[in-house]
């Protein structure tokens, strides 16, 4: 059985107090608790802070370009479905340069599971705004306020396909690991928007911020995370300030629907063709 | 002034022609399905627009009964014309004497002197039997009457193409089918020109495009993913490989773009798989990022490029050899490739065989840069040689080779190694963790930005470069001729066809023919022919010379080379290429 210590790498560079080790750490906790081998998952990230996470995440790992986690981890996932495949990275990553993946990953319902540290900033380029920043929120790149309207990531992944929705928060581990564990376990594309407080460049939304405004609907008697068009309202009352799980639904994943789907992963068939087969592939050439 | 091309007695071309919609690709088919059953050597050509209905599209075939064809030759002994447009566009062509047979629907003008233009009701005759589509049939009867081509070698096509359709559409095609031959044979008897016979009847030639070669090489070679997004001239690739690689257990991804196909290729061969990714020009451009990706991560990946004429949406339709500087040098930073360019349809099959086994020996990006010549257009051919499909996985960590290892001691960027290749492990592999980076990174694949690490990292991956250019002298290029030419004549990829066929024009000179197939890393032992000969020529399908300009960076001789560029969407014919060396 693996430990903490198996999924750790060296020591992560995050800002003291960054929302991001909580998920790193989160992370961590829940495949040990699912009984998870480090050499059985993958971490694909984008690049921004967020992306840092497949460096220090102790399992086989693909930081790859910014906002192509998810390519990246779908080629991985297609390539070998017995991985435990997660994608992670930022707003910008994912919901700015990496929004068209974005929308795709959630019709194809390849089977990963996708961590976006929401920050509303991005931090590494050191606090421009990002596609989920608030109207009207001040940063170098909007001196007297963003202008456009925000990127609202669960309603895009629910009209998008997405079987699993749910967004959790740095600043409460435990529903934030149930929630990793739930979209782990869950069976098609999981996404998992988590509120991850820049402590640096983002001086309103905050930890605090945070926690004096959300709405936990996984707390609240007569939520249907099953119900789509109630989900869509809620999620709207709340102006997406909300966590819980938030939608869901049983759907093939694309590995399982894929013409060629195998029962074992794609690395796992021969290469080899026997001479007799690769002579009638070319038979079907002859005249 | 205009140069003679010699045919040889032993072929003959034929084309129709009308506008898109109208079956002139079926009706190419026929006759090039017909004429490879009975042992003819073809090269078939389609000349297509980006559209879907209207236009003008016609279908060339260049038949031999003794040799191979790798091209389609200049000139034209028969032309069969849905509309005025396919005479005005193609009439040029046609040789003293040839044959014109067109639509009587209309009536044909023509600026050519000397032409034999029969006037044939396919439209109608195609009517009276209750299916104007099958004018095709009726202008293939015609043609064959003209060729003195047996109608029994059609019976049998006819019989084949519709057996699922049942019998009334067998005879339907064999009735349109003896109403072309019949109406030419009663009022134009004297029209003749007698096909050389085939000696190769029932010889069972492939008949194949360089697209299908692409697909069947990489599935034999085990290639287990492709990704790619639709484009012309590329997309039968995808359509070949989706049709016959699940089978295999093998996955074909549509993506939503060229950034996702050439990503998740990526991303698939980090996970043991052999994928690979095609595309054309414009999906090309969109795999910048991702050749650093896998120059940096050393990560394998093939890259099929079908060039078509450029620059951005160019000439869809249209062939080019413009995408090579970018296949070269694009993508930001510094990383080594292998660029590769098959010379010929079966080549396509070879090579794309050979960039599977390099990808991964080397970990690097190769990039099989075919065309629209090619890549769309077909020949017939003996066979392909199986004994060429070899699936030699290198530079793979075994599970022994890990567990021998302190726990977390595996180091996927080993500087320890004098080759600049270090050994992969694949996820699922215990204790062969490591996290691949796309920043500079350390040993383990931990991002870095000190000095000596950087500097080592960077001087591993080029070390690759030496075994790479060790390799490539074996296939890289081919050359034929004197060994120290007066005139050498120097072209990359699918131009070989009509440069041979151009040289062997040039009797009673010494010519040397040089044709690379490896662009990088570059042939340097190629320039002992540079250094013999006296005048140089080089082929270059595109307006900036850019295969000349890669033999001047990388051998000099800038006063010797004279670029022959041709950027018209068309290929280079034979008559150009002489007219130029003969000066």
């Amino acid at each position: 059985m693996a430990t903490m210590a198996d999924f750790r790498y060296d020591k992560a560079t995050w800002c003291p107090g960054c929302g991001d080790f909580s998920v790193l750490a989160a992370l961590q906790q829940v495949c040990v608790k699912i009984g998870l081998e480090p050499e059985d998952v993958c971490c694909v990230s984008g690049i921004g802070c967020s992306g840092k996470i497949s460096q220090h995440f102790g399992s086989y790992g693909f930081h790859s370009l910014h906002g192509r986690s998810l390519p990246t981890a779908q080629g991985i996932k297609m390539a070998n479905q017995d991985l435990t495949v997660i994608a992670a990275g930022g707003d910008g990553d994912g919901y700015g340069i990496g929004v068209g993946h974005f929308i795709h990953a959630c019709r194809r319902n390849v089977d990963i599971t996708y961590i976006v540290m929401d920050n509303h900033i991005y931090g590494l380029t050191t606090g421009q705004s990002s596609p989920t920043s608030k109207k009207g929120f001040k940063t170098k790149t909007s001196p007297k306020g963003v202008a456009e309207e925000p990127i609202k990531p669960l309603e895009l992944a629910i009209v998008s396909g997405a079987s699993f929705v749910a967004q959790a928060f740095s600043g409460d581990l435990k529903q934030l690991q149930r929630l990793i564990e739930e979209g782990i376990r869950h069976k098609g594309f999981s996404l998992i928007n988590v509120f991850s407080p820049c402590v640096t460049f983002n001086r309103v939304n905050t930890y605090e911020w945070f926690k004096e405004n959300i709405v936990n609907f996984d707390e609240q008697e007569g939520y249907d995370p099953t119900n789509k068009a109630q989900a869509l309202a809620k999620i709207a009352e709340t102006e997406s300030v909300c966590t819980g799980i938030l939608y869901r639904e049983d759907r093939p994943a694309f590995h399982e629907v894929v013409l060629g789907a195998t029962e074992q992963g794609t690395v796992k068939v021969p290469l080899e063709i026997p001479n007799d087969e690769m002579q009638s592939l070319i038979d079907q050439f002859r005249r | 002034m205009k140069y003679e091309v010699t045919y040889m007695t032993n072929e003959f071309t034929w084309k129709v022609g009308g506008a898109q919609g109208e079956g002139i690709d079926s009706t190419g088919e026929i006759l090039a399905t017909v004429l490879t059953r009975m042992g003819y050597y073809i090269f078939a050509y389609r000349h297509f627009m980006s559209l879907v209905k209207g236009g003008h599209t016609n279908y060339k075939i260049r038949a031999s009964t003794t040799d191979p064809v790798y091209y389609h030759g200049d000139d034209l002994d028969m032309l069969v014309a849905f509309d005025q447009t396919t005479i005005s566009e193609n009439e040029d062509e046609l040789i003293e004497g040839g044959i014109i047979l067109h639509d009587a629907k209309f009536q044909a003008q023509t600026n050519r002197q000397g032409l034999q233009v029969c006037s044939v009701p396919l439209l109608d005759m195609a009517k009276e039997l209750g299916n104007p589509i099958i004018k095709n049939m009726v202008a293939a009867g015609a043609s064959a009457y003209v060729l003195d081509i047996d109608p029994s070698n059609f019976y049998e096509q006819i019989e084949q193409q519709f057996a699922k359709k049942g019998q009334e559409l067998i005879d339907l095609n064999k009735t349109a089918f003896n109403k072309g031959y019949d109406y030419i044979k009663e009022n134009y008897p004297d029209v003749r020109k007698p096909a050389p016979q085939a000696t190769r009847p029932g010889s069972g030639y492939l008949l194949m495009n360089g697209n299908e070669a692409i697909g069947l090489g990489a599935v034999l070679n085990g290639c287990r993913i492709l990704a790619a997004y639709p484009i012309t001239p590329a997309t039968e690739i995808l359509y070949w490989v989706l049709a016959n690689l699940p089978k295999y257990g093998g996955k074909v991804l549509q993506a939503e773009d060229e950034i996702a196909a050439c990503i998740m290729a990526i991303g698939a061969n980090y996970a043991g798989v052999r994928s690979m990714t095609s595309t054309s020009g414009p999906g090309l451009s969109l795999m910048m990022e991702a050749l650093g990706m896998s120059g940096i991560s050393e990560t394998p990946l093939v890259i099929v490029d079908v060039m078509r004429g450029g620059p951005s949406t160019g000439l869809p339709t249209k062939t080019e050899q413009s995408d090579v500087n970018e296949a070269l040098y694009g993508s930001h930073g510094e990383t080594p490739r292998i660029v590769i360019t098959p010379t010929s349809i079966p080549d396509c099959f070879y090579q794309i065989g050979r960039a599977f086994n390099l990808a991964e020996e080397f970990q690097v990006p190769v990039i099989v840069c075919t065309d629209l010549l090619i890549g769309m257009n077909k020949m017939s051919f003996q066979d392909l040689d199986l004994s060429t499909v070899d699936i030699t996985r290198k530079n793979l960590v075994s599970q022994e080779q890990l567990d021998a290892l302190e726990k977390g001691a595996f180091k996927r960027y080993s500087l320890d190694t004098e080759s600049g290749i270090s050994v992969r492990s694949i996820p699922g592999q215990k204790n062969g963790r490591y996290c691949a980076l796309t920043n500079e990174h350390e040993e383990t694949g931990l991002e870095i930005e000190d000095v000596p690490m950087r500097n080592a990292q960077m001087e591993k991956r080029f070390r690759k470069l030496n075994a790479m250019e060790q390799h490539i002298n074996d296939w890289g290029y081919e050359y034929k001729g004197s060994e120290t030419p007066d005139v050498l004549i120097v072209g990359m990829g699918s131009t070989q066809a009509q440069i041979c066929e151009a040289i062997k024009q040039m009797d009673g000179q010494s010519v040397g023919h040089l044709q690379y197939r490896c662009l990088m890393p570059f042939p340097k032992d190629t320039q002992k022919y540079f250094q013999a000969a006296k005048k140089i020529y080089v082929v270059d399908n595109n307006f900036t010379g850019q295969l000349t300009g890669l033999i001047s960076r990388e051998l000099g001789f800038h006063d010797k080379l004279t670029p022959l560029l041709k950027y018209d969407g068309n290929p280079f014919t034979i008559r150009e290429i002489l007219a130029a060396v003969k000066g």
